[in-house]
């Protein structure tokens, strides 16, 4: 069992085809897998679909790949911070679909949990619920949600151990272990990758069953708002 | 009249010592500097986070902790930080007593729109479908017209929902409104409001 790849191209060797569906990690800038992003970009792998929090930022994150046209869709709840996406959308290049954010997460844990639909009262007399079965439990209604599973996921956790097991940091844990229980194959790459049996057990984000290739990398963790106050 | 601080101290004498609350961005980020002494209130971001401190010094930025407007925060000692799924099924769960967020609209059958104008480059809903429909207690802090002075408290929203007969209570800089059967019930009026010049200003119907 051979988890490690040295680097970003190596570890999506034969995993890239034209029209395929990703799942992403992060939000915002934060706990994206850049590396892999970059990797993608290169391999000019086209018509892709992304379900993905945000879309990034013009230069970083997925942003780069819709400069390069090769996003055909987005699934996504918030894609406000991207100049070249609102073209795009708005000429009608690229395809968008809003889902609520918690239902977004739900359906890539649900879809890697095996579960292919829910019911949720998020989106309940909203555009969301247009189309959807509608429930009645306990006298409220619900619209039912379908799992996700992608062809590909790609996340970014701060540390990893060569079988897989994740140790994600603050709040850019996010979408990374949803998105990862979703795909058909995960790719993680990690700030560190740490001997086995030096992560405790216990404190073990995600564990290594859900993770098939791993890469260590630099990574430049852009911040997106930097706010301050001032100091004491 | 309220200003933008007078309206979210006055909706910070809506949290109640215990409370996990979760503040939207704009105005309701605000109601963090005025919590009543003797209220603990535990603020959660829905990246994935419960215990969000303040803002950091200069220096102490860390990308890898922001909230759910994308800023760099800080932890509390109390903090804990989890996924995004885990996140959201605390808030569909029912597990958070309050959302405190803006609007452009709300019906007076508590009809909520704050995501979309048609025709308008449209970001998105984040996480406010989720939120209103989830917690326990939705307010909502906003000014009580627009730019042009015309209601946004209205008979029925104009604009697509974020939730359908979701919100509690409005507060408003002319005053608080409570969203009961049959309409919107003033609680209180601002400093220096009166109930007339309030009700002149209000679209919705008034229930007494």
């Amino acid at each position: 069992m051979k988890k490690i790849y040295t680097n970003a191209t190596e570890a999506l060797d034969g995993l890239l085809h034209d029209g395929m569906f990703i799942a992403a990690g992060g939000f915002g800038l934060c706990g994206i897998p850049e590396l892999l992003l970059d990797a993608i970009k290169d391999a000019g792998t086209k018509n892709l679909t992304f379900a993905s929090n945000n879309a990034g930022v013009d230069d970083f994150g997925i942003g780069i790949l819709l400069q390069t046209k090769q996003v055909k869709k987005m699934i996504s709840s918030y894609v406000g911070e991207n100049a070249e996406f609102m073209r795009q959308y708005l000429s009608g290049e690229l395809e968008l679909e809003f889902n609520p954010q918690g239902t977004l997460a739900e359906r890539m844990r649900a879809g890697g949990a095996g579960i292919p639909g829910f019911y949720t009262k998020t989106g309940v007399g909203t555009v969301i619920a247009e189309g959807k079965d509608h429930r009645d439990f306990n006298g409220e209604t619900y619209i039912m949600e379908e799992g996700m599973i992608a062809d590909l996921a790609i996340i970014k956790a701060w540390k990893a151990d060569a079988t897989g097991n994740l140790v994600f940091r603050k709040t850019a844990r996010n979408f990374n272990a949803p998105a990862a229980t979703c795909g058909k194959v995960c790719v993680v790459e990690v700030e560190e990758i740490v001997p086995v049996g030096s992560l405790d057990p216990d404190t073990i984000h995600l564990p290594g069953i859900y993770v098939h290739r791993i890469i260590q990398g630099t990574h430049e963790k852009r911040i997106e708002q930097r706010t301050t106050r001032p100091a004491a | 009249m309220w200003d933008r601080n007078q309206m979210a101290a006055r909706a910070a004498q809506e949290l109640q010592d215990g409370w996990y609350v979760n503040l939207g961005i704009g105005i309701p980020t605000l109601v963090s500097n005025y919590i009543p002494e003797g209220i603990e209130v535990t603020l959660q971001s829905e990246n994935g986070m419960l215990g969000m401190g303040p803002f950091p010094v200069e220096g102490d930025e860390d990308a890898d902790l922001i909230n759910a407007g994308k800023q760099t925060i800080t932890e509390l000692p109390q903090t804990s930080y989890f996924d995004s799924a885990q996140s959201f099924a605390m808030i569909r769960g029912g597990k958070i007593a309050m959302a405190i967020l803006g609007a452009m609209e709300v019906a007076e059958n508590g009809d909520l729109a704050n995501w979309m104008i048609p025709g308008k480059l449209v970001k998105g809903m984040g996480g406010a479908m989720d939120l209103v429909a989830g917690v326990g207690r939705v307010v909502v802090v906003m000014d009580h017209t627009n730019k042009h002075g015309v209601s946004k408290l209205l008979k029925d929203c104009t604009l697509p929902l974020t939730g359908k007969a979701v919100v509690d209570r409005i507060i408003t800089n002319l005053g608080v409104l409570d969203v009961v059967k049959g309409g919107l019930k003033i609680i209180e009026t601002a400093d220096g409001v009166t109930e007339a010049e309030l009700r002149a200003a209000t679209e919705a119907t008034i229930v007494d």
